[in-house]
């Protein structure tokens, strides 16, 4: 027989102590600020994983497929529309003072400065965010993750840096293109409704940019790259609360990479503006 | 067929260091302390039954071994290195050396079952020709051979599970994990899976800690062994106890060790609690 008696003691019972309302709130704040923490330190381990070996390069290829390829058809679309509505909505302004010349000045600031980083990222966030996140929310409700890591597999080298090494290259890219195609819409529309003339058009928009919004639009595309990987992968290896809580994980994904992209929006064209001043 | 590339292994060595060693081991989690002190040891080529009721940690017990959990006290030393002292990056190392099948199988669902199997010698980056030999030759074992590229979504539970125990040795480890490999299956299913992981025992001389609910699993694996004259598996005689020898029993009740001992101890204990699981 084993030497621990056979005898054992019950569990003593916890106490019905009522938490005060400054506990609860203290509570909140620790687990909350142990959720950044950890968010911090998978997105920091996802750069260093890049550095060393083993490189998942495979993966990262898939992933570039999928998040890259796979969300051309939702960027050219909504980047033609809001290139031409927002030739829409400037030209009517312009048209009151006779300056409707200046609309593909506008439009191509706006677009590669802000529109095309922003609309792309919260498009990719909404489509690729959530599919990450669900992704691996589903691997580790089925121990898919434990079973990687019982085989000896890092899962943040094969699950988390292809994923962020991809979007951080697609990302850029679908922007570009966003932004070229949403010049193209603006042409269109002010072909159609302004009476301007194509030439005249691209003429202004490309005259207007200087190296600097340049910088700012690829910038804006890197970072919200990294959020909407970073918090797609964080939310979804964070999962409680089995196929419940995968689809609870997909929201949070897309809502909080959203709301990080809106804000880190406004802090880099603070730093952009800034250092286009200083430094461009 | 894998049986005839190794050698016939079935005493345990019972002079040698223990290759699973647990001293001690707590752990707990918000809802209170699982496991109150955790201590058992299992030499080379033995299989260890722990049985328990469902939440008595049995599964905790696996996942510590393997260093998927750190105990908050307590020592789990594995294959002479010290799993709860470990960082995760040499823990991943000492991982290639131990298999684990999981409960549900956890099986890779977008990779067909090949490239389950393979997943773990492609990870260690063994040449392309000899990979699909040795995962045809490991499914073989398991009789899925015509299951290569087929998804594990298109296979049965018991089939998955045989899938998840070809993954977990197709590296042939000496040390492998096994979570409940018969819950929920049908009889003679379990039959199979209790075959294979005995053919495992026999063949490779595997060290095994199985955590299971029934009793039979156990059983089953002390009384019979695997004839490599006739290539099957046979019922232990009187004379020899093939089986018995490397099996032993290890009981979990409310976080601690409640029975460590023989098949033939458990059988011969009066202790209504262990009687309970021999109904």
């Amino acid at each position: 027989m084993a030497e621990t008696p056979l005898q054992v003691t019950q569990p003593q019972a916890s106490s019905p102590e009522t938490p005060s309302v400054v506990e609860v709130l203290i509570d909140a704040a620790k687990i909350n600020i142990l959720k950044v923490q950890d968010y911090s330190k998978l997105s920091f381990r996802s750069l260093t994983n890049l550095a060393t070996s083993p490189r998942y390069m495979q993966d990262a290829l898939a992933q570039m497929d999928d998040i890259g390829v796979g969300s051309l058809p939702i960027v050219l679309l909504s980047g033609f529309f809001i290139g031409a509505v927002m030739v829409l909505q400037t030209g009517s302004q312009f048209e009151r003072f006779g300056q409707t010349s200046l609309t593909g000045d506008v439009v191509s600031l706006a677009l590669v400065r802000e529109l095309g980083p922003a609309i792309t990222g919260l498009l990719v966030a909404g489509r690729c965010a959530s599919g990450i996140a669900s992704e691996l929310g589903s691997m580790l409700v089925t121990e898919q993750v434990d079973a990687m890591r019982a085989m000896g597999t890092d899962p943040s080298r094969k699950l988390v840096s292809p994923r962020v090494l991809a979007t951080l290259i697609t990302l850029p890219l679908l922007t570009t293109i966003s932004v070229f195609i949403g010049l193209v819409g603006g042409m269109v529309a002010s072909v159609f409704s302004l009476r301007l003339g194509a030439t005249t058009f691209w003429e202004r928009a490309i005259a207007i940019l200087q190296f600097s919004d340049l910088m700012q639009g690829f910038s804006k595309s890197i970072v919200f790259g990294f959020i909407l990987a970073t918090v797609g992968c964080y939310q979804g290896l964070n999962v409680r609360g089995g196929t419940q809580g995968v689809g609870r994980a997909t929201t949070q994904a897309v809502v909080v990479s959203s709301v990080l992209i809106i804000v880190a929006d406004t802090f880099l064209t603070k730093i952009a503006l800034f250092l286009a001043d200083k430094v461009f | 067929m894998m049986e005839s590339s190794r050698s016939i292994v079935l005493t345990p060595e019972k002079s040698s260091e223990a290759v699973i060693q647990f001293s001690d081991v707590r752990i707990g989690f918000a809802d209170g302390e699982i496991l109150r002190g955790v201590s058992f040891s299992a030499r080379p080529k033995e299989t260890l039954v722990l049985l328990g009721e469902t939440g008595s940690g049995k599964t905790l017990v696996l996942k510590i071994a393997t260093g998927l959990l750190r105990p908050d006290s307590g020592t789990v030393d594995v294959l002479g290195e010290c799993v709860s002292r470990m960082t995760e990056h040499g823990l991943l190392a000492l991982r290639r050396k131990v298999g684990f099948v999981f409960q549900e199988g956890a099986l890779f669902d977008s990779l067909t079952v090949g490239e389950n199997v393979a997943y773990r010698l492609r990870e260690d980056h063994v040449n392309e020709e000899e990979i699909e030999p040795r995962v045809r030759e490991v499914l073989e074992f398991v009789e899925l051979g015509h299951t290569m590229n087929l998804l594990p979504s298109e296979l049965s539970g018991g089939m998955r599970r045989r899938v998840a125990i070809a993954r977990a040795v197709v590296n042939r480890p000496p040390i492998v994990f096994y979570d409940s490999p018969t819950a929920g299956l049908d009889p003679i299913t379990s039959q199979t899976i209790i075959t294979l992981i005995l053919r495992l025992r026999d063949v490779y001389g595997v060290t095994a800690l199985l955590a299971t609910q029934r009793l039979q699993d156990g059983f089953a694996l002390a009384n019979f062994h695997f004839d490599f004259a006739t290539r099957r598996v046979r019922r232990d005689t009187g004379r020899e106890k093939l089986g018995l020898d490397v099996t032993r029993f290890l009981v979990l009740r409310e976080g601690r060790v409640y029975f460590e001992g023989s098949p033939e101890e458990l059988l011969a204990a009066n202790d209504p609690y262990l009687q309970r699981f021999l109904i």
